[in-house]
C-alpha cells in the first residue's frame, strides 16, 4: 500500500511562511503531502490546534517559527515552545505517537531549509502509518 | 448567522498556477462549496481588468466576501484589499489562497497539485465565511528619523530626509563620518577624487540644521513601532569633549603612545590620541582607551596638561546613554571587506607585498601613508599582479555571491599602477569580468588598452622564489597552467556584511537573506523596505553595491522614510486582541503572555456586577495572538485569527478532496 501521510503545518507569518514562500520562490521541490495554516506567531498556536488537526485527519503536525531570539514579536517562539513541548509528551497519554508532531525553525530565507524539513516530517510520519485516532472514529461511526 | 455570499477568484498567473493546477477543476470544485456563488478564472488576477473582475461581481452579484487564489498573501494581499474598498466591501472581507509559492512552484505532479489545491481553496472559503469586517485605526508619528551608519549610504540617507523638512539623527559607531568611501584614493569610472566628492557632505552633515550627528555611538535598544520609536543610544566616551576641541593637535603631539592607524588600513601609526584623519566630522580628536597609557595604567595625564586653556581633555568621561523618539529608521551599516587571511594559499600577512585591494587604496592615496607614491618596501614595483574573486563567488568561504565592485575597482587600480609607473607589467586575473554600470565597460576597455594582461583564471597559489613572488594558476583560454611573476600582489577582496549589522539587526527584526545581507521586504518591487514596518535599508548593508547604486538606494530609503513623517499618521494593527467580557476569569495569564504590555486587569461593570477583566490597549496591541495561544476561556480573541476560525481552517485543510 502506498500510503501518503497528510501534514498539517502551522507556519508564523514573518519567517517560517516567508521560508515557504522562498522555497516557491526559488522552485525548490518537497512532498505535496503538506497543509500549511498561516498565523501572525507561533505564540498563536494553542496545544489544542494540534490534537484537533490529529483528529480531524492529519496524520502529521508539524510548527514552525522564527529561530530563537528572532521572533518577530520579541519572544513568541520561546512561549510557542515551552507550551508545544510539554504537549509532545502529553500526546502519547492521548495514544498519539508523539513523532506525529514536530516543531522546527525556519527563517525567512530558509527555503531550503524548509522544504527539507517538510521532506524529514513526511518520511517520518510514512512509516507510522495512518493516524489511530482517525481510524478509531472512523469504526466508531460504522458501529454507530 | 448569516449566510455569506463567496466569490473565488482564481488566478493562473501566466502559466505559474496553470502548468501544474487544473485551473478548471479547482474552478468547478469551489464552485460546489458552501455559500460559494462565484467561481471565476482569469490570466492576471492582480491586473487592472483581474481586479475589476471582483469589483464588477461585488457591486452586481452583492458579494460579501472574497477568496482570491493566487500567489502568496505576502505579496498581494494589500492589492486585493484595495480592490474590496474600491467595491465598497470591508478589507478585512479577503482570504488569499496561497496556490503559487506554496503548491504549484513546489510540486510537479498535475494531479496531486490540483488536489492540494481544492484542499487549500476550501480552507480559505472556511475562514473567508467566518471573516467579519475589520476597522483600522490610526496614531499619531513623532515627525523625526535616525539613520544608522555614517557612510556615503547615511550620509546621503540623513541629507535627503533633513532636507525634507525632518529633524535627524545620524548615528556612527566610529569617532568620524565618512566610512569606507572615505578611505579610498579614486572612483571608478570617472576617476574622480573619492575625498573631494564625499568631503563636502560630511560637512554638510554637521552643518545642517536639522540633522544631529552621534558619533562613536551604537544602538542598544530598539523598542515600540512604526511612527513611534523609543531607541536608547550608548555613546562612547571620546574623553575629548567634543564641543569644545578644536583639533588644534597639540595634545597629540605629547601623547607618546603609538597605534596601528586603521584609516591606513594598518600601513602607518598614529598616537593614542588621535583624529581618525584631517578632515573627520566631527572635526574632534579621540582617546583610543585600549591603548592610553592613564585609561589603562593611571598614569601619565600629559595631554591634560597642554590642553589647560581650552580644557577640551577628560580622561574621566563615562560612557552616556540617549533615548531618542524617532518615526522611521533607516539602516545603512555597510560592509566589511573581506579577511584575506581566510585565503592563506595567496600568501596575504605571510608576505609584505601582498596586499589587499583597500591597502592599495591607501598606498596610492596622496593622503596615504607614502603621499601617494606607489612604493612597496620603499621600492617602486616592476611587476603588479592583481587577483579577483578574492573572497566572492567562492563556495569554500562561504560566499557564493558576486561582490559586484571589484571587477571595477581592479581595474581602476590597474590604470592608476599604469599612471604611476608607465613600464610596470600589468597582469590580472579574472574569472568574468562584470562590468555593467554606466560607463563602465567604456572604462574596462580603455584599461584594456593600456597594455594591462588580463587572463582568465584563478591563482591557485602564490609562493615565494628570490626576491619575486610567483603566481600559479590556469589560464583557462590556453587550457594549461602558467606562473606569472610579481613585485606587487593585488588581492581584490570582496564585501560582507558589517560585523556589527547582526546585532543590530535582532533589534530591529530584520531578517537576513542566505548571504547574510539584509533581507528586503521584495527584491523587486520593495527593494528598500524591511519586514518591519518604518525601517529601510541603503547600501551595502542590503547586498554589495559600488557607490552610485548605493547613494541611489540611500535617496530611495530616504524618501519612503519620509512617507509616514510626511503623513504624520500610520495605521495600527488591525486584528487586534478583543475580550469577551463575561467569559474573561481574569486569571492574567493573557497579561503575562503579551511581550507588549498591551493587556491589563481592570475592574469593569459586566452584566450590572463589578468584575475584573483583560483590557487590551489597541494602540499598543501588534497582533501576535499569544494572549489568545494561552487563554483557556476563549475569552480573548485575535480578530482575523479567532480559536472557531482556525479551527475551522484545520477541519477543512486536512481532508481529501
Amino acid at each position: 500500500m502506498n500510503f501518503e501521510p497528510t501534514i498539517v503545518a502551522f507556519l508564523c507569518n514573518w519567517c517560517s511562511y516567508a521560508g515557504a514562500d522562498l522555497a516557491g520562490t526559488s522552485r525548490f521541490q518537497y512532498p505535496a503531502n503538506v497543509r500549511t495554516v498561516r498565523v501572525m506567531c507561533s505564540s498563536r498556536i494553542n496545544p489544542a490546534f494540534i490534537v484537533n488537526a490529529l483528529l480531524e485527519g492529519a496524520d502529521g503536525v508539524l510548527v514552525s517559527g522564527c529561530h530563537p531570539g528572532e521572533c518577530h514579536y520579541v519572544s513568541g517562539n520561546y512561549l510557542a515552545r515551552r507550551k508545544l513541548v510539554l504537549l509532545r509528551r502529553f500526546l502519547e497519554h492521548l495514544g498519539i505517537h508523539p513523532d506525529r508532531f514536530r516543531m522546527s525553525w525556519v527563517s525567512a530565507s530558509e527555503g531550503s531549509k524548509f522544504a527539507d524539513v517538510i521532506k524529514e516530517v513526511t518520511e517520518a510520519v510514512r512509516p507510522l502509518g495512518p493516524n489511530q485516532i482517525k481510524r478509531e472514529q472512523v469504526w466508531m461511526q460504522q458501529a454507530l | 448567522m448569516s449566510t455569506k455570499r463567496i466569490g473565488v477568484y482564481i488566478c493562473h498567473c501566466g502559466v505559474n498556477i496553470a502548468q501544474t493546477v487544473g485551473i478548471e477543476e479547482l474552478k468547478s470544485f469551489a464552485a460546489t462549496l458552501p455559500q460559494v456563488k462565484v467561481a471565476e478564472n482569469y490570466m492576471y488576477m492582480c491586473s487592472e481588468p483581474g481586479q475589476e473582475l471582483i469589483r464588477k461581481d461585488i457591486k452586481e452579484k452583492k458579494l460579501n466576501r472574497i477568496v482570491v487564489v493566487a500567489c502568496s498573501p505576502r505579496l498581494h494581499e494589500p492589492t486585493f484589499r484595495n480592490t474590496l474598498v474600491s467595491a465598497g466591501l470591508n478589507p478585512y472581507c479577503l482570504e488569499i489562497a496561497n496556490v503559487r509559492e506554496q503548491c504549484s512552484w513546489v510540486h510537479k505532479d498535475k494531479k496531486v497539485a490540483t488536489s492540494k489545491a481544492k484542499s487549500v481553496v476550501a480552507a480559505a472559503v472556511t475562514k473567508v465565511a467566518l471573516l467579519e469586517p475589520l476597522e483600522e485605526k490610526e496614531v499619531s508619528v513623532t515627525k523625526t528619523a535616525m539613520v544608522v551608519g555614517g557612510g556615503i549610504a547615511g550620509i546621503q540617507a540623513a541629507l535627503d530626509i533633513a532636507d525634507s523638512g525632518f529633524k535627524t539623527y545620524l548615528i556612527e559607531k566610529e569617532p568620524s563620518i565618512g566610512g569606507h568611501m572615505m578611505q579610498l584614493d579614486k572612483t571608478f569610472p570617472t576617476l574622480d577624487c573619492s575625498a573631494c566628492i564625499l568631503t563636502p557632505k560630511m560637512s554638510d552633515i554637521k552643518n545642517h540644521p536639522n540633522i544631529e550627528l552621534l558619533a562613536y555611538s551604537e544602538v542598544a535598544d530598539v523598542k515600540g513601532f512604526v511612527g513611534n520609536f523609543k531607541v536608547t543610544v550608548k555613546r562612547k566616551p571620546r574623553y575629548i569633549e567634543e564641543a569644545i576641541c578644536n583639533a588644534c593637535g597639540t595634545c597629540a603631539k605629547y601623547c607618546s603612545i603609538a597605534i596601528i592607524d586603521r584609516y591606513n588600513e594598518g600601513l602607518s601609526k598614529l598616537q593614542a590620541l588621535h583624529i581618525p584623519f584631517p578632515q573627520a566630522i566631527p572635526a574632534a580628536y579621540v582617546v583610543d582607551p585600549e591603548e592610553c597609557r592613564y585609561l589603562k595604567e593611571g598614569t601619565c595625564r600629559q595631554c591634560e596638561q597642554v590642553c589647560k586653556e581650552l580644557n577640551a581633555i577628560n580622561l574621566d568621561m563615562q560612557e552616556e546613554s540617549v533615548e531618542l523618539d524617532v518615526g522611521t529608521i533607516v539602516v545603512a551599516t555597510g560592509f566589511d571587506v573581506f579577511d584575506a587571511n581566510r585565503k592563506p594559499e595567496l600568501g596575504y600577512g605571510r608576505y609584505e607585498n601582498v596586499i589587499t585591494g583597500m591597502e592599495f587604496e591607501r598606498v596610492v592615496s596622496a593622503a596615504g601613508p607614502n603621499q601617494g607614491e606607489l612604493l612597496i618596501n620603499g621600492k617602486k614595483p616592476k611587476e603588479v599582479v592583481f587577483i579577483q574573486c578574492v573572497g566572492s563567488r567562492d563556495k569554500t568561504v562561504g560566499n557564493e555571491y558576486c561582490s559586484r565592485v571589484c571587477c571595477m575597482y581592479t581595474a581602476k587600480q590597474a590604470h592608476l599602477v599604469r599612471e604611476k609607473l608607465p613600464d610596470a607589467k600589468i597582469t590580472i586575473f579574472y574569472i568574468d569580468v562584470r562590468a555593467f554600470g554606466k560607463g563602465y565597460e567604456e572604462f574596462y576597455d580603455r584599461v584594456k588598452g593600456e597594455s594591462v594582461y588580463y587572463r582568465r583564471g584563478n591563482v591557485s597559489e602564490v609562493y615565494k622564489k628570490g626576491d619575486k613572488l610567483i603566481c600559479r594558476a590556469e589560464d583557462t583560454l590556453l587550457g594549461k597552467p602558467i606562473e606569472v611573476p610579481a613585485d606587487l600582489v593585488v588581492l581584490a577582496v570582496g564585501i560582507q556584511p558589517s560585523a556589527g549589522a547582526r546585532e543590530l539587526g535582532k533589534l530591529l527584526k530584520l531578517s537576513t537573506s542566505p548571504d547574510n545581507f539584509f533581507l528586503e521586504a521584495h527584491p523587486k518591487l520593495r527593494p528598500v523596505d524591511t519586514g518591519s514596518d518604518g525601517v529601510f535599508l541603503a547600501g551595502c548593508c542590503q547586498g554589495p553595491k559600488d557607490i552610485p547604486d548605493t547613494v541611489a538606494q540611500a535617496s530611495a530609503s530616504a524618501a519612503k522614510a519620509v512617507i509616514p513623517l510626511a503623513q504624520g499618521k500610520v495605521k495600527t494593527e488591525t486584528m487586534v486582541a478583543r475580550v469577551h467580557e463575561q467569559a474573561c476569569r481574569a486569571c492574567g495569564y493573557c497579561v503575562e503572555a503579551c511581550p507588549y504590555d498591551a493587556i491589563e486587569l481592570q475592574l469593569q461593570e459586566v452584566n450590572g456586577r463589578e468584575k475584573s477583566v483583560a483590557v487590551v490597549n489597541e494602540v499598543l496591541c501588534k497582533s501576535c495572538g499569544a494572549c489568545t495561544g494561552v487563554c483557556f476561556s476563549g475569552a480573548i480573541q485575535q480578530t482575523g485569527f479567532t480559536d472557531d476560525q482556525i479551527l475551522a481552517v484545520i477541519g477543512a485543510i486536512g481532508k481529501e478532496y
